[in-house]
């Protein structure tokens, strides 16, 4: 075996190396956006998914009035991270919808319990259609639905303190 | 409690495995002997502390601790006990510590049972293994802590992913885990014979078990891995050239050319270098393919999740491991004395042209799996599936499966062809024989042909080694060689008719309706509700019935989980001799009907009995080695005693 060939391996590697680290600095989008935005709303009508709030349609967003739209779980841990956030959006008066996304009435009321209650009205996905409807790929994930019942905004995974003024912006964008 | 108490064996774990390093070099020094007598020991506490934190984590598991992390992002407190077990491995952090836990006890069994090396060997081989360990340490106590709490607990757990809630899913990645890591003592066998330049026929006898247990796990684990597969994801193929399924090949394929060349070394002290590089490039690819799993830089069905940062950890690992054994190769492969000389007729050219093969088949795979790496570099996407892996591995294969039909018959160091005329003309006349037959008869794609042809000219060939000797004397590793190349031909045969002779029918029925799939009539009578215990499923009844026979029953489902939501298809099977129905139902179309997807896969079952049979192979094999090497030392020591009486 010639000597120089001895480095051969060593070269390949090198190189793969350089390839992987070039592509691990580069930021992967990992998220799925929705389709739907720009959108209306899919028709649908969905049943409560506690006793203390009502149910949620399609209809109900075509008051003139932009909304959050909030898609959780009581199953789901970032769900229950982003309670505090969603609770400062509702204070600083955005009105917060949700569908529970194949969720289970007492388990729905004792996460509402646990880590407050934020929407206006709540309705049951048992199946996840209206999530699957509206492009939504995972909980938790936040629409920003304008007064016609469009879908303007997408917000995927749980909301940081940095992004509630973003959806307040974009709310307020949705009045316009 | 019982996190902490992981933990803390994990940490004194990776605290032996630097003891071991510490001791494995000094060993290399002389009038450091007391420190070297630290390394066995070391090695051995190590794994048994491993296994210990290991264990640790399964307990957590089996009773849902949502106060740890781990546990409440991949379990649930509604899952069936075993799939609970199972979930504690079917995440990061999880098979991270499986992997380690592996690797310590594989160092631990070396520094346990084997005698047979140069004792500065021996240490040079437990010190790279405690090297590469604690790597692998540390990147599990500093970036991937299985055992981390949660502030506050959590209220239920996320569930694991529902395809992975399936027996076979119990058992295929602890398999496919022993063969990745088992290499790594192949590696450290590499690394110590390259230190201490001590590349002998002993080295590789003492290699060999090692590297054929671990290839022995990984057979069986990618044939597990394939047949999971294909009925669990209900998309009806065996094998998608997916990057997960190219990481457990590669290793495979090098492992494979490894055993055979350091059979030539062991019996003819030639291929010293090409043994060594072998061993150091299996175990790199099971670091690369791991990497190029966890670190996200592909896409793959098989998603783990996704984290840069450990992506880096992985890539500057396998820089210092996989760089420095490559580096270390350069400095010292030259040095080491070339190896007998042999003529072009023989047995070891044979092996010679196979391994070559067997590596360009590994090159063609890390290139294809690589490539959309290359091409997104420059902003292109592409994917790079069967038309490329197919036709071009094929270009390597053939010849591959030719030479290996005729290799075993030949005779080590110089042989001629006029010798081997008669079984080389007999397993040709098979091959052509099918092949015109099957030309005539049917018209299927080259590839497929081929397959067809030569895995009846492999079958036969196969048992010529047999051929004139006394059976009764034949050694264990020869019958083990005989079985393992069968189970190629078997898997070929299963190959081919499977891509040549299946049958697809989509159909949507009525209750009360039927469809025609090959021989088989299939009716729909009925689709009922029904639920598992984290499930609820439609399940459809269908009555099927082969070539006008006597019907029976089959019930597919649409299972939809809850924890977390997600659908699967739970598809149904029939299995007969010569080939599977397979029946998978979708949703209602809205007027009444249902999806039904059906397919009839002639000799489908083959391609997963052949990999068992080259598997069995494997052990026989290994049962070979073992109890020869048994008998050799017993001999041995018995030699000494006389030595010493006559003394």
């Amino acid at each position: 075996m010639k000597r120089w060939t001895l480095w051969v391996p060593l070269a390949l590697f090198v190189s793969f190396c350089a390839l992987a680290a070039y592509q691990l600095t580069r930021p992967k989008t990992e998220f799925v956006a929705s389709t739907m935005i720009g959108k209306p709303l899919p028709e649908f009508a969905l049943r409560a998914a506690v006793a203390d709030r009502p149910a949620l349609s399609s209809a109900d967003f075509r008051d003139g009035k932009p909304r959050l739209f909030n898609i959780f779980a009581s199953w789901c841990i970032p769900c229950a991270a982003e309670a505090p956030q969603l609770e400062a959006l509702r204070r600083r008066g955005a009105d917060i919808v949700s569908v529970a996304i194949r969720d289970h009435p007492e388990d729905v009321a004792y996460f509402l319990a646990r880590y407050g209650n934020p929407y206006s009205k709540i309705g049951a996905d048992d199946l996840s259609e209206v999530q699957l409807g509206i492009g939504s790929s995972g909980v938790p994930e936040t629409f920003v639905i304008d007064g016609k019942g469009v879908i303007r905004y997408q917000h995927i995974g749980d909301i940081r303190a940095s992004d509630v003024p973003v959806l307040l912006e974009k709310l307020e964008e949705a009045r316009r | 409690m019982i996190a902490e108490l992981g933990l803390a064996a994990l940490w004194l774990a990776a605290a032996l495995a630097a003891l071991q390093l510490v001791a494995g070099a000094f060993a290399q020094r002389d009038g450091a002997a007391e420190l070297a007598a630290l390394a066995r020991p070391a090695a051995i506490i190590q794994g048994l502390l491993a296994a210990f934190s290991f264990l640790m984590l399964l307990i957590l598991f089996a009773r849902t601790d949502l106060s740890v992390k781990l546990v409440a992002m991949n379990s649930h407190s509604a899952k069936p006990m075993i799939f609970k077990l199972s979930g504690a491995f079917g995440n990061h952090e999880g098979s991270m510590l499986l992997w380690i836990t592996v690797m310590a006890l594989a160092g631990a069994l070396i520094a346990a049972v084997e005698r047979r090396l140069p004792e500065r060997t021996m240490m040079a081989t437990l010190g790279a293994q405690a090297f590469v360990g604690l790597g692998f340490y540390a990147f599990l106590l500093f970036s991937s802590n299985p055992f981390e709490r949660l502030p506050e607990p959590a209220l239920e757990g996320m569930g694991l992913n529902p395809l992975l809630q399936d027996i076979g899913l119990v058992f295929h990645p602890p398999t496919l885990y022993v063969g990745y890591v088992g290499l790594s003592v192949a590696f450290s066998f590499a690394v110590g014979a390259l230190l201490t330049r001590q590349v002998t026929p002993d080295f590789a006898r003492a290699m060999r078990p090692w590297v054929l247990g671990a290839w022995i796990f990984l057979t069986l684990g990618i044939t597990a891995g394939s047949y999971w597969a294909y009925y669990e994801l209900g998309w009806g193929g065996w094998w998608f050239w997916d990057p997960v399924e190219n990481a457990s090949l590669m290793p495979w394929l090098a492992a494979t050319a490894l055993l055979h060349s350091a059979s030539v070394l062991a019996a003819r002290d030639a291929l010293r270098a090409w043994t060594i590089m072998l061993g150091v490039v299996a175990f790199s690819m099971s670091m690369v393919g791991t990497f190029l799993v966890r670190s996200g830089i592909l896409t793959s069905v098989h998603a783990f999740a996704v984290d840069p940062e450990r992506g880096t950890f992985i890539l500057i690992l396998l820089s210092i491991y996989i760089g420095g054994a490559l580096l270390l190769f350069g400095l010292r492969a030259g040095t080491v004395a070339e190896g007998e000389r042999f003529s072009v007729t023989s047995r070891e050219a044979a092996l010679v042209f196979n391994n070559v093969m067997l590596s360009a088949i590994l090159g063609i795979v890390l290139l294809g799996t690589l490539y959309p790496l290359v091409t997104e570099a420059f902003d292109v996407r592409v994917s790079v599936g069967p038309p490329y892996f197919n036709p071009v591995g094929a270009i390597f294969v053939v010849p591959m499966l030719i030479v290996m039909a005729v290799g075993p018959l030949l005779r080590w160091r110089q042989d001629s062809v006029a010798r081997i005329r008669l079984p080389m003309v007999i397993a040709a006349t098979a091959t052509l024989a099918v092949l015109f037959l099957v030309m005539l008869t049917s018209d299927i794609g080259i590839l497929p042909l081929l397959g067809l042809s030569l895995s009846f000219g492999l079958a036969i060939a196969s048992f010529m080694p047999l051929r004139g000797r006394k059976l009764r004397m034949l050694p264990l590793a020869t019958w083990g060689m005989v079985m393992a190349h069968f189970g190629i031909a078997v898997s070929l045969f299963g190959m081919a008719c499977e891509s040549a002779f299946s049958e697809e029918t989509l159909a949507a029925v009525e209750i009360g309706d039927s469809a025609e799939v090959g021989p088989w009539s299939v009716a729909l009578s009925e689709v009922r509700p029904t639920a598992g215990p984290n499930w609820t499923a439609l399940e459809g009844r269908l009555m099927v019935s082969y070539d006008g026979g006597k019907p029976r029953e089959i019930d597919p489902q649409s299972r939809n989980f809850w924890a977390p939501p997600q659908e699967t298809t739970e598809s149904a099977l029939v299995t007969r001799w010569n080939g599977q129905l397979y029946a998978v139902i979708g949703r209602e179309a809205g007027d009444g009907r249902w999806q039904l997807r059906l397919w009839w896969k002639p000799f489908v079952t083959l391609i997963w009995y052949g990999g068992v049979l080259i598997a069995l192979g494997g052990v026989l094999a290994l049962i070979g080695r073992l109890l020869n090497d048994l008998k050799r030392r017993s001999v041995k020591s018995r030699g000494a005693a006389r030595r010493e009486a006559q003394a």
